[in-house]
């Protein structure tokens, strides 16, 4: 099981600014290790947020994020008190769900 | 020959004055990378993780860490490591934040020493320390507060003493100490600037902003870590972590940055 993403979502103007930092190795299949053999690549591959069961953003994601990817985008609408839902699934199918409160 | 050797030393010319112009726009681009950084930190994660640490029961005696005294008081992280290292009248003992931390795992939640100091550092994958992740929290419950390392208290004052002789003694295969590195401006290895720790801006921009997020080991690092790397890097015996010597280094240098208000933990290359 994963850790837990950190989700900060704040109104700025008529959008909402959301800002996600999520726990992942983000291997990319390219590196050795000390005894010469390929670390497998394991990745963050989809990023799907929705806002009261809206999707907002639905991004596919490669190799070449960074580890322990940090995540900034605003979509339009959303008030105070909403939900933010934010999945990612990863190259094993392995799978986070973390929601914030729109603040 | 006599044109060939000019070209020569032209073109070295030519090359020195590029990497010159290169030092200066790398120094910008580098801070300019840091500030891009800033704000998604992924010292945020080990945060998060480490607060959850601090309050869970741990070890066979299921005491968590709010009876772990800091020194302002059981439990209390508000501040606490703006005031470390310092004297401990329950341990007899100077103590930073790593080695305070380790003495509660010890003597309130029973775990052994060996067990508590397993993992010292992370390996930037699946074998994670404890340690890194509560020094990321209860450091960062100090952001914002001055450094007040109290000089006035005689241990305290000792230790300070024996960091500075340490921060100058030259020793080693390379004849290093610290103040080699660090006890000039614009010093640099390969293109990181280094900090003259000499000075009191150098001193408290370099303290305040450990412990950090490293990008390039993708791990958060403590103060320790930063010693025992500058050891190693001087080519020094192994800096033992929680040791004496590691605790007066840290002592000098955390006492240099008195008045310099808290900031970490920051994200560096």
């Amino acid at each position: 099981m994963a850790d837990p993403m950190k989700i900060r979502a704040n109104v700025v103007g008529d959008s909402t600014e959301v800002k996600v930092l999520m726990n992942h190795e983000m291997e990319t299949g390219q590196r050795k290790d000390a005894q010469g053999k390929t670390i497998p690549a394991w990745f963050i591959q989809n990023v799907k947020v929705t806002h009261n069961d809206k999707v907002v953003l639905d991004a596919q994601w490669g190799p070449a994020v960074a580890k322990n990817p940090f995540l900034s985008f605003k979509f339009k609408g959303g008030a105070k008190g909403d939900k933010v839902k934010i999945t990612w699934v990863d190259n094993r199918n392995d799978t986070r769900t973390d929601e914030a409160t729109i603040a | 020959m006599a044109i060939r050797l000019t070209v020569i030393a032209l073109a070295i010319a030519a090359s020195a004055i590029g990497i010159a112009f290169a030092q200066s726009s790398t120094v910008d681009e580098i801070a300019k990378y840091r500030e891009a950084l800033q704000d998604g930190n992924p010292a945020e994660l080990w945060e998060a993780r480490g607060e959850e640490m601090w309050k869970a029961p741990r070890g066979p005696n299921r005491v968590s860490f709010e009876r772990c005294d800091l020194g302002v008081g059981a439990g209390v992280v508000k501040g606490a490591y703006a005031q470390l290292p310092r004297y401990f009248a329950d341990a007899k003992a100077v103590m930073d934040l790593e080695s305070r931390l380790v003495w509660c795992m010890v003597n309130q939640q029973g775990i052994s020493e060996a067990d508590a100091t397993r993992i010292k550092f992370g390996d930037g994958s699946a074998r994670r320390s404890d340690i890194e992740a509560l020094a990321a929290y209860v450091t960062s419950q100090s952001r914002g507060v001055d450094m007040k390392v109290a000089l006035d208290e005689p241990h305290v004052r000792d230790m300070y003493r024996l960091g500075e002789r340490m921060f100058f003694y030259r020793g080693g295969t390379h004849d290093f100490s610290c103040a080699t590195c660090h006890g000039e401006d614009g010093k640099r290895i390969r293109l990181q600037d280094l900090p003259n720790l000499t000075k009191t801006e150098g001193a408290q921009k370099a303290y305040t902003t450990w412990p950090a997020y490293r990008v390039s080991q993708g791990e958060l690092r403590t103060f320790q870590w930063r010693l025992n790397d500058c050891f190693r890097q001087q080519r020094f015996p192994d800096l033992v972590f929680g040791s004496e010597a590691s605790i007066a280094l840290t002592t000098y240098l955390a006492a240099r940055a008195n008045g310099a208000p808290y900031s970490g933990p920051a994200i560096k290359r």
